[in-house]
């Protein structure tokens, strides 16, 4: 395994912990963008470009979005 | 050393789970599945790697006789990726909608009986 | 149950499953000595046969195209209920302000929304000839359209994807798949989703047969649902309640 490899497995596991850890939803929103593209790198580590292309577009764009408006939705009346 | 990816694999599995498990908010908890989902993603390509091996792309110009890794789970995983955050937007629908009814986010809360 | 006893009941499942999920780990080949004949034989065959240089979008559209269109049917499911459960609740149509007050974003903004697009459908063509597909470009254009409410007006952005041309392209897009693999049977005598357009040069565009038809219907429909449900999240936060 080459230590490239490590490396990014490294980083995919403490943005995943980062992510479970951060209980206030809009900071989770924040860094689930990082933690995504954690996994683009070690997809394109492991040889998969049409995996990372997915992953990328769907992490950065697609899933905070709804989660930003779902949370501006429900920000309305607290 | 070899063991580390489907370690990985393992690790977000029990990572998402323990957050779903002692989650005090539904948008949280939608989050910590999105992560046990990724989990799967890196257990289906971390089986189907080859070491030393390139990407299944045949481009003219990319040398082939290195060889290439398996692109049946690449397949599974790529489609795979786009509708969970289809699925995960239902599920976010599913929040805002209790939200709407209850005004509460708290699962906790949730269960328990208005007196 | 109280968190603490529930904590407690998950600790010693989770370690039994633990225990269980690493003694099957262990059981797998070494990581890098996959055996799988399966993705051996797809490599050196796809090319010749269907004349694609990326094996994964001919796995994807042609070899294993009937889990796709498993997928697609999914995904519209999905966005048909988050559709239903979103637009019948909706009564009030006060709507919020909205205006961006920057001129820097507004500028930036605007100018990202051509080449986003273009380029989402660059990813999208060129699916079975590069890094890319249908799935891909499809959530690409979609996210270079909401580029339009985020550096815009929010009625510019429904004016650039109005309700009933969206949901037609996402019918439209699942059900030309399902038409592809009928005309397998019919046209070509053979089995559903069978290859029966021609195949073309491989490396140039008009090739893969049945595999352009179907990257390209398949980016039309996870477009349209990614616009969709943008579409339904928006309305959702511009009617406060």
């Amino acid at each position: 395994m080459i230590p490239l490899q490590v490396v990014a497995i490294v980083l995919v596991g403490l943005g995943g912990l980062a992510v479970v850890a951060a209980r206030d939803p809009l900071r989770q929103a924040l860094v689930l963008g990082v933690y995504g593209l954690t996994l683009v790198i070690l997809f394109v580590v492991l040889q998969a470009p049409d995996v990372a292309l997915s992953e990328l577009v769907v992490s950065t764009v697609a899933f905070p979005f709804i989660l930003f408006t779902a949370l501006a939705k429900m920000r309305d009346r607290e | 050393m070899s063991f580390l990816p489907y370690a990985l694999a393992a690790w977000l599995f029990f990572v998402g789970l323990y957050g779903i498990v002692t989650s005090r908010h539904l948008v949280h908890l939608v989050v910590c599945l999105g992560v046990m989902q990724s989990s799967t993603y890196v257990l289906l390509l971390a089986i189907g790697y080859r070491t030393g091996k390139k990407a299944p792309i045949f481009t003219s110009g990319v040398p082939t006789k290195v060889g290439a890794v398996d692109p049946v789970v690449q397949a599974l995983t790529l489609t795979d990726v786009v509708v969970s955050v289809v699925a995960s937007a239902l599920i976010l629908a599913l929040v805002i909608e209790i939200w709407k009814r209850s005004g509460k986010l708290d699962p906790d809360e949730l269960g328990k009986q208005e007196t | 149950m109280s968190p603490r006893v529930r904590l407690g009941l998950f600790g010693v499942s989770a370690a039994v499953l633990a225990c269980l999920f690493v003694w099957a780990l262990t059981g797998l080949p070494q990581f890098g000595a996959f055996r799988g004949e399966y993705g051996r034989i797809l490599n050196s065959a796809a090319g010749p046969e269907r004349h694609v240089t990326n094996v994964v979008s001919a796995v994807t559209f042609d070899y294993r195209g009937f889990d796709t269109l498993g997928e697609e049917v999914l995904l519209f499911t999905a966005v048909m209920a988050v559709a239903l459960l979103l637009r019948e609740a909706r009564s009030g149509d006060e709507r919020r302000a909205d205006a961006v007050r920057s001129d820097v974003v507004r500028a930036v903004g605007l100018f990202a929304v051509g080449p986003t697009v273009v380029m989402g459908l660059y990813v999208a063509a060129h699916g079975y000839l590069t890094p890319g597909g249908g799935f891909q470009g499809g959530v690409a254009t979609a996210s270079g359209l909401v580029l339009l409410y985020a550096a815009g007006r929010y009625r510019a952005y429904r004016a650039a994807s109005p309700k009933t041309l969206i949901d037609f392209a996402e019918g439209t897009g699942v059900g030309t798949y399902v038409v592809v693999g009928l005309a397998g049977i019919v046209v070509g005598g053979s089995a559903f989703l069978e290859n029966v357009v021609e195949l073309g040069v491989k490396g140039t565009l008009a090739s893969g047969g049945t595999i352009a038809i179907l990257n390209a219907v398949s980016g039309l429909a996870v477009a349209s649902a990614c616009v969709l449900i943008f579409h339904e999240f928006l309305e959702e936060l511009m009617t406060a309640k």
